[in-house]
């Protein structure tokens, strides 16, 4: 077998074993919360009858043990579950009625997966290339005015708290330039590119805060090995600047580039909840909140566990790619 | 229009119904009168992912707005000026005792799916509220009902376990929508009754579009918007961003923060209106030292109400009397003895009852309104003048009302009112009853509270409800500083009528279908 399907193979089961322990973590930690779903959904008019008699309807009164098992046999064979919050009707009216197809937590969940997806492409169009351009013309006219320039502005925002650049850019271009919605309501009617304009100020936002990292990471892997005697050599030959850095420092500078990227790209799925909620746009990070304010612990699990999955995968796959970008590590000792 | 009518003098309220269709018929035709046509954009706090099309999990804005104030109707409804008028009911009469009543439907009425409206509807709707397991809030107002039978296809009669004057008024229930028969669940998966708008797409907790149905029995008088959509924006931010950069035309719940910032805008207008939503502070009465008449009189005098509505509310309420009754409702004693902030007077009555201080723990926490923290902290600094100390205990929010609630002895609460009075007090100052959240037992009271219930005079109504809004006033367990406004804000595009309803927020949450664009 040859190394690279091999290396593929054994962090993919590595990938599974760490989801594994993630699961575990996930339902402690969901089991810790204080509050359940049959208090939250009762309020103001929880008596301790009617909170036993939807504990009872949902099985929370089952052993930890149990839930558990349950719970990952059934995700093993793709049910994530049912939504608490949407199975209300049987448990308010006391018939089993249908359901409408959403109390699934899949079928809820796609669609929002979808939206974040969507927002997570749409940044990342715009983040990695601005980023990889930023970050070559920094290492080329280092220490000049305009690296220091990027440099501050990059640094400020990422340094910012998301919702503080969230308001400033709906400040700035939608209430007083009016050329963005403040409100990134998207849906399924919307033409491709109406979902493009209603998208941009959330990935507007998001890439102000995940440039700065690399684009800095850019830099520096590309300036150390600016001092290394291969590119004096390419200096020597007199080949132009912008030529060395391109062609002889960029591919070396590749993996760790790469693995922040990932990173990032990572962040863009599980860090969004802020900017979702600020922008009332309807994916994962928003579902999430509803879901974690509601005691839907169903969909708090999947979503934790989508959030993992996406990191352990993006992670993957910036170990694989930088494998690949180096030799040197496709054929190890 | 020299048309008055007592909403509960009346009790044949169908001439009233029709004299109002036809005097809003004319209206209409005026040109300064409402006119069709537009999209509706509004912007709604308060949709959350179990959202769905049965009112008996209605409790939050934005279904009610949409279900009760757009695609279902009830019985009967609450005018935006407070009068009684029928909905789908024409009109309706009581026997002596107010224990039997009959109700005439409307004739001609259709479901969106194309399904005749008649009494069958009627009797399998309301069943759903008392269905084996249900866990309706409206429970309390269908169970009292022994029989409903179906007189023709247009008449029911409902009989009543103890006769209630005000059980048309309940009809009016946002939780008490009519489904078609024998296709509830369907109804309820989809979203098909009566109203003015037909569901297009129904995303809970994110969004609603609706469409204006081609002919409706309220034509002429409401539903003016050719369609409507309503987007879910829960946080306050970016609902009054929506409105300022004409996003949506409406928003509710105006972040009274930013309140300047929507006053300076040219474009919105905010409407503000008193209701019966009001903050309270129950003390359990069965509980040392709140079991001394004395000592819940003190702390009523020890709070400077005014100074709340000032500093909790910003303005946007009004100073509350320690019982339960607002604006909204019918019998309001607006000319009761104030509860003032009085600390000689709070300290006097402690004397009085043998103490010269007192210690008590004021359990707070944001999740019963917001800001009740700071609310307890001003009363706190207020009542210190009189000698009492207040401890105020901040509790979690999780689990507030399981844990603190009804069982710390004194603690912060807010109830959204009722449409009558005895629904409010039957609630939660009846003895006995689950939610007296003071475990408040008066003698008096009880009895006024059984008498008033049949008694459908109006005159003797007034007497005995302000008579017990006075008692309680004196003598109750709950300290009631405020009551809260409804304060929402819409563009000025926008029109609504004379009157702006006060049973809920934005128009008693049927700005879908009373208002208009210029």
């Amino acid at each position: 077998m040859s190394p690279v399907p091999r290396i593929i193979l054994q962090r993919l089961a590595l990938g599974v074993l760490t989801l594994l322990a993630v699961s575990i973590l996930i339902f402690a930690a969901v089991n810790a919360l204080p509050g359940d779903f049959a208090q939250a959904i009762l309020g103001q008019s929880a008596t301790p009858e009617a909170v036993e008699a939807i504990r009872n309807d949902l099985g929370l009164n089952e052993p930890a043990l149990i839930r558990y098992l349950d719970w990952l046999f059934g995700i093993l064979s793709g049910d994530f579950g049912t939504s608490y919050s949407q199975i209300k009707f049987v448990e308010f009216s006391g018939e089993s009625a249908a359901q409408g197809g959403i109390a699934n937590v899949y079928d809820q969940l796609v669609p929002k997966f979808k939206n974040t997806t969507y927002l997570a492409f749409v940044t990342a169009c715009i983040a990695v290339p601005l980023a990889l351009s930023l970050g070559i013309l920094a290492a080329l006219y280092r220490n000049s005015a305009y690296d220091r320039a990027v440099n501050i502005a990059t640094l400020s925002s990422i340094s910012s708290p998301e919702f503080f650049l969230a308001y400033i850019l709906v400040l700035y271009l939608s209430v007083l330039g009016g050329f963005f919605d403040p409100v990134s309501n998207i849906n399924a009617e919307m033409t491709g590119w109406e979902r493009l304009t209603a998208t941009m100020l959330p990935a507007l936002t998001l890439t102000l805060v995940v440039t700065a990292h690399m684009m800095r990471m850019t830099r520096a892997a590309i300036i150390n090995l600016l001092a290394s005697p291969y590119i004096e050599m390419a200096r020597l030959k007199g080949i132009s600047p912008m030529r060395v850095i391109v062609h002889h420092a960029l591919p070396n500078a590749l993996a760790p580039i790469i693995n922040v990227i990932a990173l990032n790209l990572a962040y863009l799925i599980t860090g969004v909840v802020v900017i979702e909620v600020v922008f009332v746009y309807p994916g994962i990070g928003l579902t999430f909140v509803d879901a974690v304010k509601n005691r839907d612990i169903p969909v708090v699990q999947a979503c934790c566990l989508i959030f993992a999955a996406a990191y352990v995968l993006l992670n993957l796959t910036a170990d694989i790619l930088s494998i690949i970008t180096n030799p040197r590590l496709r054929y190890p000792k | 229009m020299t048309f008055k009518m007592n909403r509960r003098g009346v009790l044949q309220a169908g001439a009233a119904a029709g004299l109002i269709a036809a005097a809003a018929k004319t209206s209409g035709a005026d040109s300064n009168g409402p006119k069709r046509g537009g999209t509706l954009r509004l912007g709604i706090a308060g949709a959350n992912t179990s959202d769905s099309w049965d009112g008996r999990t209605h409790t939050d804005t934005f279904m009610i707005m949409m279900a009760y104030g757009g695609v279902f109707d009830c019985l009967t409804e609450i005018a935006a000026d407070g009068k009684l008028q029928g909905e789908l009911a024409e009109s309706w009469e009581a026997s002596a005792d107010a224990r039997i009543w009959t109700f005439n439907l409307r004739r001609g009425v259709t479901f969106h799916n194309g399904k005749p409206f008649g009494a069958d509807d009627v009797i399998a709707s309301l069943n759903l509220h008392t269905a084996e397991g249900a866990k309706s809030a409206a429970k309390p107002i269908v169970a009292p009902i022994t029989d409903m039978k179906k007189m023709n296809d247009y008449q029911v009669q409902f009989t009543l376990a103890a006769g209630n004057a005000d059980f048309p008024y309940l009809l009016s229930d946002a939780r008490l929508l009519i489904y078609p028969a024998g296709q509830e669940e369907e109804a309820i998966a989809r979203g098909i009754g009566t109203g003015l708008y037909t569901v297009e797409r129904f995303d809970p907790g994110v969004r609603f579009v609706g469409k204006r149905v081609d002919s409706h029995y309220k034509d002429g008088r409401a539903g003016w918007f050719d369609s409507i959509e309503a987007i879910a924006i829960n946080d306050p931010a970016a609902r009054m961003n929506a409105l300022m950069t004409g996003q949506v035309d409406t928003v509710n719940r105006v972040d009274f923060k930013i309140e300047a910032l929507l006053k300076a805008n040219p474009n919105v207008r905010i409407i503000e209106v008193t209701g019966n939503q009001h903050y309270t502070m129950p003390m359990l009465t069965n509980v040392a030292p709140f079991d001394t008449l004395e000592v819940r009189q003190a702390l009523k005098y020890a709070v400077n109400r005014q100074e709340m509505v000032d500093k909790i509310l910003l303005g946007h309420g009004a100073v509350g009397n320690d019982h339960p009754i607002g604006p909204a409702n019918q019998y309001y004693a607006a000319d009761l003895p104030q509860n003032d902030y009085d600390p000689d007077k709070a300290r006097s009555l402690l004397r009085k009852a043998g103490m010269d201080g007192l210690k008590v723990d004021l359990s707070a926490a944001n999740a019963a309104f917001i800001g009740a923290i700071d609310a307890a902290q001003l009363y706190q600094a207020s009542a210190r003048a009189a000698g009492i100390e207040i401890n105020v205990v901040q509790e979690p929010d999780d689990g507030y009302w399981s844990n603190v609630w009804m069982k710390k002895p004194w603690c912060t609460c807010y109830w959204s009112g009722r449409a009558t009075e005895d629904w409010m007090f039957s609630t939660a100052y009846e003895t006995g009853v689950p939610w007296n959240d003071t475990r408040w037992e008066n003698a008096r009271f009880q009895s006024l509270l059984l008498e008033a219930r049949p008694e459908l005079d109006t005159n003797r109504r007034r007497e005995i409800y302000t008579e017990m809004q006075a008692i309680m006033s004196s003598e109750g367990g709950t300290v009631v500083p405020m009551y809260a406004n409804y304060v929402d804000a819409i563009s000025t595009r926008l029109m609504h009528g004379e009157s702006i309803g006060n049973i809920y927020q934005m128009d008693g949450s049927r700005a879908c279908e009373r208002w208009w664009f210029a």
